[in-house]
């Protein structure tokens, strides 16, 4: 198993927003906040599976993620927005525009040993 | 049972207003028309609220407010924001608040539309209202958006499959182009896709002007490309464009948020004048938040300027990047915060949550949230559009007057706003 590189790209999915609207401490929105999609291709290069557990690295920070191959470009990873993402931004970039690089955040991803839960993984909105 | 009809559903820009609503013994029974965000929504619009307090000790909403005009008055630089999911009436009030604190005011389209905003300001958008889009446009484009999974209800009511007065044959009668980076439920809904590199919509914009205004493109052997997408490719879009009776392109996140942010949206601004040389075309935002677009209208009439406002010197000046939320929060030059109708805890990066939770903050939302376990001062409010009323602008402009379905203990933002802005005046004046 090895990590790779890529953009983040947050986003929002229909799951997400349904879930959000009906409770923020709901099983459901914090699942679905923390797939991340993501090209097979690329799931192979890191020697790992659809549903796999792992960590999600920016320069301010890092979250454990459940990857989920999905039809995207390579080199491109699709988190919903939500409080999982927010760790891997920082206010303090944001190139003088006072927004973040929400659809272009350089990151690395590499594969957790532990197993995902199952109630995590296959809920992705696509 | 009494069943409310044309009710306006208040989570997104579309603000659709044509949703049914069962109510008996003031209890919510069923929500019909919504599409799954809007009816989770409205069912849910009174569930989880917060429980009024001041440093976690529960307290009255009375006592709540006090504390807020106390720490907003000795408070020498406080920050007012959110804004993008209450009332134009409650978004009033907030700029009073500002101008009276001389604080800061600013709104969630800061970190969000707000570089298309700013864009506006620059070059201004020919737009139209979604009414028209469904009786009049045969070309429709979406670029960087998604709405299938963010607007759910758009395709339906306004801009694809609807049959209208000018567009009898609903969906057939009408073109779709979809430009995004990755394939996405929307783009599968469209006649031609265009699947883009990211961070191209500056290059892209500008070949589709020069290609409408008749300029010859040349390119280097093997190179000619824009955005990764062969320019005969654009060259049949920019045909399309000139072609159509009726065009609007509807942009999102994707344009916004690209590299270069503000310039972007001004080159698709610029792209849609262009287009109105050959035909009638338009241009428009696809907001996210119901009342973001209020927010911006709201400040823009009282402030002259949309977002990013600071009351220091008692008139109002905009810098965006000085006087955005985050950078502000970033400097730590904040020292007390009122946020109003939205959840910072959940959607800003995890610095700024840290910041603010050293600081005086005075939450009103009708839910209990991420922020709320950290605010200093929690004051729950009555839902919009379900237990208060008031006015939210659509994405296109359009202000449309919400319906209060069922009655809630607590009062509305509007209310405890202008409850808290006569205690600081008062505070001033003793
Ligand atoms: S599309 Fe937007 S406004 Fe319409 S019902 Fe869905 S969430 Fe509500």
């Amino acid at each position: 198993m090895s990590s790779i590189q890529g953009l983040l790209v947050t986003v929002r999915t229909a799951k997400q927003g349904s879930a959000m609207v009906s409770s923020k401490h709901g099983e459901l929105y914090s699942s679905e906040i923390k797939i991340l999609r993501i090209h097979p291709d690329d799931l192979s290069a890191m020697g790992a599976k659809d549903g796999q557990a792992a960590m999600l690295t920016s320069q301010h920070g890092e979250v454990r993620i459940t990857c989920k191959g999905a039809d995207v470009p390579r080199g491109l990873f699709f988190l919903p927005l939500g409080p999982v993402a927010n760790v891997l931004f920082s206010v303090t970039s944001t190139e003088e525009s006072g927004v973040p690089n929400w659809k272009r955040l350089k990151v690395s991803l590499a594969p957790c040993d532990e197993r995902p839960e199952p109630r995590n993984s296959g809920q992705g909105a696509d | 049972m009494t069943v409310h009809k044309n009710v306006v559903c208040t989570f997104c820009g579309c603000l659709c207003d044509d949703i049914e609503v069962e109510v008996e013994d003031n209890t919510i029974k069923s929500v019909k028309k919504a599409c799954a965000i809007g009816k989770n929504k409205i069912m849910h619009a009174i569930t989880e609220p917060p429980t009024p307090s001041v440093n976690g000790t529960k307290t009255s909403i009375d006592a709540a407010v006090t504390e807020a005009a106390r720490i907003l008055s000795k408070a020498r630089n406080p920050l007012i924001y959110g804004l993008s999911s209450t009332t134009s009436e409650a978004q009033r009030e907030l700029v009073e608040i500002a101008e009276i604190t001389r604080g800061n005011l600013d709104n969630c389209s800061s970190y969000c539309h707000g570089p298309g905003v700013l864009a506006r300001q620059q070059t201004g958008l020919v737009s139209c209202s979604l009414g028209e889009i469904k009786n009049r446009a045969d070309l429709v484009i979406y670029w960087g958006c998604n709405p299938v999974e963010s607007h759910m209800r758009h395709l339906s009511r306004y801009s694809l499959q609807p049959k209208g007065l000018y567009t009898p044959e609903g969906r057939k009668g009408r073109k779709v182009i979809a430009i995004d980076i990755r394939p996405t439920p929307t783009t599968k809904r469209a006649d031609v896709f265009l699947q883009v590199s990211p961070g191209h919509t500056f290059e892209i914009a500008s070949a589709l002007r020069a290609l409408i205004q008749g300029e010859p493109l040349e390119f280097p052997e093997g190179q000619d490309t824009v955005g990764d997408v062969p320019i005969d490719s654009w060259r049949k879009v920019a045909d399309m464009i000139k072609g159509c009776k009726y065009g609007v392109l509807h942009f999102g996140l994707g344009v916004t948020q690209c590299r270069n942010s503000d310039i972007n949206v001004e080159q698709v601004a610029r792209l849609v004048q262009d287009a109105n040389r050959h035909t009638r075309f338009y241009g428009v935002a696809m907001r996210g938040h119901g009342n973001v677009n209020g927010a911006n209208q709201v400040m823009t009439w009282l402030t002259g300027y949309p977002l990013c406002v600071n009351f220091s010197k008692g008139y109002p000046r905009h810098n965006p990047g000085e006087y955005s939320t985050l950078p502000m929060l970033a400097r730590k030059d904040i020292d007390a915060a009122l946020i109003v109708a939205t959840d910072p805890g959940a959607h800003l990066p995890k610095d700024a949550v840290d910041f603010l939770k050293t600081i005086p903050t005075i939450h009103l939302d009708p839910h209990r949230n991420l922020t709320t376990p950290w605010s200093s001062v929690v004051i729950p409010v009555a839902p919009v559009g379900v237990a208060a009323t008031g006015t939210f602008y659509r994405m296109d402009n359009v202000p449309l007057r919400l319906k209060k379905l069922v009655d809630s203990p607590f009062p509305s933002d509007e209310e405890v706003l202008k409850t808290m802005k006569e205690k600081i005046v008062y505070a001033a004046n003793s």
